[in-house]
């Protein structure tokens, strides 16, 4: 049933990487901000990731997966160019609004550096003057710069550890580019909900428009299951068909970071599993000679 | 009915309720009275011949029964574990006002399973006609539709969203009251047809209903995509961990497996105290689910009595069997947290019956100072669902006040050539109502294609009358649909 190839692979670092899979059709229907929920195997999870680009001569999309939990760590082992995965839905979400805007600050932190690309390329199509602001822990951990840089006119690089650009974190990037530009008409900001909170709390003293990317823990993304509610203006939203972007100044973070950690139990115990399960394969690999 | 004891089916997922032997269910056969004009066949939302198929197991012709049986109802296996009887075929045998009536459903079952165990698959001719019909959501209402329009010819692609087939039948209804390899047997019968199913689709932002029309050459569309958006109360405490909705639990453990944690990537934290909100069919099913998930004790909590509890009785029944503890009259309000984000208790008010209300239930109406703290780390809603948005949001469908699909008798929607039926339609109802629909827009969709038929009478003493041509209706045009370019 699978015939979601995977053409292209590339590793940005340890933990991250990016995979081109064939989906023409999907590559046709996404736009900026929507997302896929992806299954490596029939007894995978259904694990949502952000769309971070898409080429619609080619008929494929782009996954950038960041291996922190027990499925993104196997599916760094086993997604390699050739293979397939067991199953891939979407474009889920409504797309972002990309608004008609003279100026925008397009932000990107951890795992939202990839998804903020289409965003920032959206903008530009549309005319606007874009300030990327991308943040890595290093130097050697710089991924995409070339795409960024062709689609913004300013690009303002963040480093833990000074390594490149400026030190510091991406607040520090956007507060830097609203200092310089005082019409910044809007700011998009994707990455850990840390990191959007924080953001948005840049912005707010200024007034700015400041859209979020939630990233809560999903089942279907279609609306069926609740699991991906979110508390945004007091109301219950359910991320996957009313977001996944909201205004950053309504969302109750606090709320998303607390139901991030629902799992977290039985994430740990899968984790534990799948790393002894790997060791023992390794030593079996050993002992037989193969891998 | 023969089921297996509460100590021992708590553990596990296996089937409850077990099937009729031969013997059963032969002696169960010759109870009927083959009523010259039955009531049953009337009470079947399907319009199954009853009475047809028990003469031919009597024959012993279990074959022939089957074949009776699976032109009305492709799923019978399916149906026959969880249509509620007792309101349609059963609830309507003469013979049930004096005795029992004569158990229908499980004779169904049994037929059911027959089949699959012999593998037995009647195809019938497929004259293939040039149109191409595309259905959404592969629920019973999906599948009924699918498998009539099969038969009249069409080339049939289901679209499910879902990576597996079969809506609420494989990721609501547990496996101890509906196996999903029972689920898989049925389905395939459809797939043999030629129906085509692809999952993994989202209609609306894959590609919308209009697109499938214009750009993707679809003579038709039928629109199936249930209530599947679960309520909340709007109560504090709601985004606290511990609360879900029933169908993200069900879900998590009937699609996704996560009983079988760590197996199975998807995991089901569960609680030591279990309250699940709401008595309803899938109230009890979340409740079952989570004894057999390792919950300590599982209450249900509902603001009506055990009399307004719209579950089914042999549901509610096989769930206090199994030791679920029942709160009637019981209302929460609040959800505490226990200062860590999770759920330490709610706060519940206790109810008293009041005057009717629309439904023509006594509405409950809350006690003053009855204020209680009620001890749970786990609050599970299953206070209904509600329509769901996607479609909505992605096409130029109609809809009512309450965001379900606005269609006519004929299920015909307000876009011309789309069809809709089941939830989406009615609101969440049942299996077989849905699958009433899918079988009755699947006529309209023939109808409209111009296709004739096969069950339309050939009206031979209108020959020649105004209105019919040869006896056939006029409204029955054999005109192939042209397409404008452009
Ligand atoms: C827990 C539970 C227990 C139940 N128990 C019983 C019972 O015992 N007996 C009974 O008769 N009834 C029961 N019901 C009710 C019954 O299951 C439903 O009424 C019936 O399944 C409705 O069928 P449907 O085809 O309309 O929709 P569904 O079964 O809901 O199927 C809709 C399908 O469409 C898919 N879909 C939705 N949107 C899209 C989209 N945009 N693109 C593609 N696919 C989409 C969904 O993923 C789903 O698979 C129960 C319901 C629940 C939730
Ligand atoms: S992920 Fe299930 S409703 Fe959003």
């Amino acid at each position: 049933m699978s015939d979601f190839q995977i053409i292209d692979r590339q590793d940005f670092s340890d933990t991250t990487f990016l995979l081109e899979v064939c989906h023409p059709a999907m590559a046709r229907a996404a736009r900026p901000g929507q997302f896929v929920i992806a299954l490596v195997d029939e007894h995978g999870e259904r694990i949502p990731l952000t769309i971070a680009d898409f080429d619609r001569d080619k008929g494929t999309i782009t996954l950038v997966v960041q291996a922190v939990g027990k499925t993104t760590r196997q599916m760094q082992q086993t997604c390699q160019t050739g293979s397939a995965l067991y199953g891939l839905v979407g474009p889920m979400g409504a797309p972002s609004h990309v608004a008609d805007v003279g100026k925008v600050v397009c932000v990107g932190g951890g795992l939202g550096v990839a998804p903020v690309f289409p965003q920032a390329r959206a903008f530009k199509e549309n005319g606007a003057y874009v300030i990327g602001v991308v943040g890595f822990r290093s130097k050697d951990l710089i991924f995409w710069e070339d795409k960024f840089r062709s689609c913004c006119d300013e690009l303002i690089i963040c480093t833990d550890d000074g390594s490149a650009g400026i030190k510091g974190l991406v607040t520090d990037g956007l507060k830097s580019a609203i200092e310089h530009h005082e019409d910044v008409d809007e700011v998009v900001a994707i990455g850990p909900p840390v990191m959007m909170k924080a953001c948005a709390e840049t912005t707010r003293p200024h007034g700015i428009r400041t859209m979020v990317s939630l990233n809560p823990i999903m089942v279907d993304g279609t609306g069926m299951c609740g699991g991906c509610r979110v508390r945004v203006g007091g109301e219950m939203k359910f991320a996957c068909v009313d977001g996944p972007d909201f205004d950053g100044h309504t969302v109750d973070f606090d709320d998303l970071m607390n139901r991030l950690r629902r799992f977290t139990e039985d994430e740990r115990a899968a984790m534990e599993r799948w790393n002894e399960n790997c060791k023992r394969l390794e030593q079996a690999g050993q002992t037989t000679g193969t891998v | 009915m023969p089921v297996r004891a509460a100590e021992e089916r708590v553990d596990d997922f296996k089937e409850v309720a077990c099937g009729f032997s031969l013997e059963d269910a032969l002696h169960e056969c010759a109870r009927c009275l083959e009523c010259p004009n039955p009531a049953c066949v009337a009470g079947c939302p399907v319009g199954i011949d009853i009475p047809g198929f028990i003469v031919k197991m009597e024959e012993k012709d279990y074959r022939g029964a089957y074949d009776i049986l699976s032109d009305s109802n492709l799923l019978p296996a399916i149906c026959g574990r969880v249509c509620p009887q007792e309101n349609q075929c059963e609830g309507v045998c003469p013979v049930g006002e004096t005795l029992e009536p004569v158990a229908i459903g499980r004779l169904e079952r049994w037929l059911g399973d027959e089949a699959i165990k012999n593998n037995w698959n009647t195809l019938p001719h497929i004259e293939p006609v040039r149109h191409k019909v595309g259905v959404v959501g592969s629920g019973p209402a999906g599948l009924a539709c699918a498998a009539d329009l099969a038969k009249a010819g069409c080339d049939v692609t289901i679209y499910e969203a879902l990576h597996k087939p079969g809506g609420v039948l494989r990721y609501g209804i547990p496996e101890f009251r509906l196996p999903n390899d029972v689920v898989d047997a049925e389905i395939a019968n459809i797939t043999r047809l030629g129906v085509t199913i692809e999952c993994n689709t989202l209609v609306g932002r894959l590609f919308t209903i209009e697109q499938m029309r214009d750009e993707m050459g679809f003579d038709a569309v039928f629109i199936g995509t249930g209530a599947g958006a679960p309520n909340f109360m709007n109560i504090p405490g709601e985004t606290l961990n511990g609360v879900l909705s029933a169908n993200e639990m069900l879900t998590r453990c009937n699609l996704m497996m996560a009983g079988k944690f760590p197996d199975f990537d998807t995991p089901m934290h569960m609680g030591r105290q279990v309250a699940v909100i709401g008595a309803g069919n899938t109230a009890m099913d979340a409740m079952r689910v989570a004894l057999r998930i390792g919950a300590e004790k599982v209450h249900c909590v509902y603001r009506r009595t055990e009399a307004e509890s719209p579950a089914r009785l042999e549901e509610l029944h096989h769930a206090q069997e199994e030791g679920i503890e029942f709160h009637w009259l019981t209302a929460p309000v609040e959800i505490l947290d226990d200062g860590a984000g999770n759920v330490r208790a709610m706060r519940c008010l206790r109810m008293e019956l009041g005057e009717p209300d629309d439904s023509g239930r006594r509405r409950p109406v809350p006690i003053e100072g009855s204020e209680f703290e009620f001890e749970t780390d786990m609050v599970v809603y299953a206070i209904g669902t509600k329509a769901n948005p996607i479609l909505g949001q992605t096409s130029k469908l109609g809809l009512n006040k309450w965001g379900y699909i606005d269609a006519n008798e004929t299920l015909a929607t307000s876009i011309a050539g789309v069809y809709a039926g089941g939830d989406i339609v009615t609101g969440a109802a049942t299996v077989i109502l849905a699958m009433g629909a899918g079988r009755r827009a699947a006529r309209s969709i023939k109808t409209y294609l111009g296709i004739r038929d096969s069950e339309a009478k050939y009206r031979s003493e209108q020959v020649g009358c105004a209105g019919t041509l040869f006896g056939i209706d006029l409204g029955e045009r054999n005109f192939s649909p042209i397409r404008l370019a452009g």
